[in-house]
């Protein structure tokens, strides 16, 4: 059998497509647990609201599909800002479990909030996207978009974090919570803002994910585990082993769900992640 | 005190005989079991293991018993040990190593949520033969018989009052053995101050992994009960990260420190669904949840000691404070 046959490729090409899009989602939680120090169990729920808003500004309001996805990544910003304003204040100097199961509680609530509002049928934003065919296999041009735009945020939180002001501060922040105050910095803003920028990548993973999933409240599932093992395996907090670790699960998915069936590739991922836990506790680049 | 605890497991025996309705006990049956599978989650939960895969444990009790009977033609009885056997290896291959390189904390909760995850999907995945999302039942041996002792199948809801009632109160008698043991206090030092407690000599990864494998045990009792009370299984109900979730809450909102903490919590989250669905009804879908979640949220801000705990904490300081006002 030749090994390199011409839709393993395709498999891997389109493993480093999902690794784009795997690595935006790890990005947006890794910032928010470096800085804040607490793990948004929702954060993929997040995610599912953003891709409703879309399907609703879009499909519902007829906003042009630009106008939505900008809606889209303001409203989850300010999802994100509040989440932390109400959620996350009242329990910050609590026991750190606490935090985490707090946030598994908003994950229940928007799940619901969702079923709720929006009803259990599947939507979809409708915008179809051509296959692009180049050397006999087929490259989704959504997931292409996906790619190139998770790319793009991800340069961009990455200068804003070194080349600003705001963005100093919070990287202050996330290496010395302690002494920050002393020096007259306002946490507590600096939180806030943090929550904003997360929520706010959520807001545009959900737009990059909405061209290619159809929505319905458990979709954020589908997502949230994935993202909490790419964290986790990259050393919570730190963000570029988090980008790395993303494209390795994002082979594991795509060449394991070429080999055997999509959900065993999930599991490979996932024993994967396991076994590596073992081997390197504190994430492939982890050092805290 | 004693005595009245008495009265009160007589007056919980004898409830069913007294001419309940099958929906209570239904609903007493339930609570029971989730009691059980909430108290073995708490065995660990309160000495800082906080975990979230004990789904995958579940998951496993369950289906393991009913793909036996289903596939092999195993009696759940054969079946119930080798289901407790893969569960303690389960436990064993993860807990070990985690121990062994002390991973606490934030890392712990999503290791263990990747298991559960891991067996769900697996669950899913083997639907040629376990039926994937869609579930499965076992096949039924209450041909022209009402109960099947060696397919432990019972359609009389009484027998499996009685049943879950002992399997509940060992459940209480285990988290109390644990309560009382050396180690118990051995891991309430651990888990404050894991470096401390290993340089007075303690066997940290020992310690936990023997509190793991009861905790992981029990919960695996539980789910092989449910599947052979319920007679249905499925994938979403028994493993994943929903159901992980749930056990954590429901032992937390009844108080995970206090013995009947989380059989308190598994009544109220019970009550609070079942009434919220039959109160708000089935056409505004959903509701029932959101209102659920938002007290889950609040309960982990303003109550993080539970129902029992902040009860009996409020019950103590009022007895308290007199003492320390003559002194």
């Amino acid at each position: 059998m030749q090994i390199f046959d011409v839709f393993l490729l395709e498999a891997v090409i389109n493993g480093i497509l999902l690794g784009g899009i795997l690595a935006l989602l790890a990005l947006g939680l890794n910032l928010i647990f470096g800085v804040i120090d607490v793990v948004w169990i929702c954060y993929a729920e997040l995610i599912m609201i953003g891709m409703y808003s879309v399907f609703y500004l879009h499909n519902v309001y007829h906003l042009p599909l630009a106008l939505a996805f900008i809606g889209c990544v303001l409203l989850v910003a300010a999802l994100g800002a509040l989440l932390h304003l109400l959620v996350i204040r009242p329990v910050l100097s609590a026991e750190p479990i606490n935090q985490l199961l707090v946030t598994g509680g908003v994950l229940f609530f928007l799940q619901a909030v969702a079923t709720l509002v929006f009803g259990v049928e599947f939507r979809n934003v409708g915008v179809s996207l051509p296959a692009l065919q180049v050397a006999g296999m087929y490259i989704s041009f959504a997931r292409l978009i996906a790619f190139g735009v998770a790319l793009a945020g991800m340069v961009a939180v990455y200068l804003f974090l070194k080349r600003t002001y705001i963005g100093t501060a919070i990287r202050a922040i996330s290496q010395d919570r302690a002494i920050m105050p002393l020096m007259g910095v306002n946490p507590n803003r600096i939180f806030v803002l943090t929550s904003a920028i997360g929520g706010g990548l959520a807001g545009l993973a959900a737009c990059l994910l909405v061209l290619q999933y159809d929505i319905h409240p458990a979709i954020g599932l589908t997502f949230g585990p994935i993202t909490f093992m790419v964290c986790v395996l990259g050393g919570l907090g730190n963000m570029v082993g988090g980008f790395i670790a993303a494209f390795i699960f994002a082979q594991f998915i795509s060449v394991g769900g070429y080999f055997l069936a999509l959900e065993w590739g999930y599991v490979l991922a996932f024993l994967f992640f396991i076994a590596m836990m073992f081997w390197r506790p504190q994430g492939i680049l982890g050092g805290k | 005190m004693k005595n009245a605890r008495w009265i009160g497991l007589a007056l919980l025996a004898a409830a069913p005989l007294a001419g309940m309705g099958e929906y209570p006990l239904h609903l007493l049956i339930l609570c029971l079991l989730w009691a059980f599978v909430y108290t073995g989650w708490a065995v660990m939960g309160r000495l800082g293991m906080v975990s979230l895969g004990h789904g995958a444990f579940l998951g496993i009790g369950a289906y393991v018993v009913v793909m036996g009977w289903n596939h092999f033609h195993l009696s759940p009885w054969l079946g119930i040990p080798l289901a407790l056997l893969a569960t303690a290896l389960l436990a064993f291959v993860i807990g070990y190593p985690c121990f062994r390189f002390k991973i606490v904390g934030h890392y712990f909760a999503l290791v263990t949520l990747a298991l559960a995850e891991v067996v769900r999907l697996i669950i899913i995945a083997l639907r040629d033969y376990t039926g994937g999302s869609l579930g499965v039942t076992p096949k039924t041996a209450l041909v022209n018989t009402s109960w099947s002792l060696g397919a432990m199948q019972f359609s009389s809801k009484l027998v499996w009052f009685y049943v879950i009632l002992v399997v509940w109160l060992a459940g209480l008698w285990i988290w109390t053995r644990v309560d009382r043991s050396m180690a118990r206090l051995a891991l309430e030092a651990i888990s404050q101050e894991e470096d401390a407690a290993a340089s007075i000599g303690m066997s940290i990864t020992r310690l936990k992994l023997g509190v793991t494998m009861i905790s992981a045990l029990m919960t695996c009792m539980g789910g092989v009960l449910y599947a052979q009370y319920q007679l249905y299984v499925n994938p979403e109900s028994l493993s994943g990260i929903g159901i992980s979730l749930q056990m954590v809450f429901g032992a937390i909102a009844g108080g995970m420190f206090v013995r009947l903490g989380p059989t308190v919590g598994a009544a109220f989250t019970l009550l609070l669904a079942e009434g919220l669905r039959l109160g708000l009804g089935h056409d505004i879908h959903g509701l029932d949840t959101t209102i659920y979640g938002l007290m889950l949220v609040l309960f982990i801000i303003f109550m993080p000691k539970g129902i029992l705990g902040a009860a009996i904490a409020a019950y103590e300081k009022r007895r308290a404070a007199p003492r320390v006002a003559t002194a």
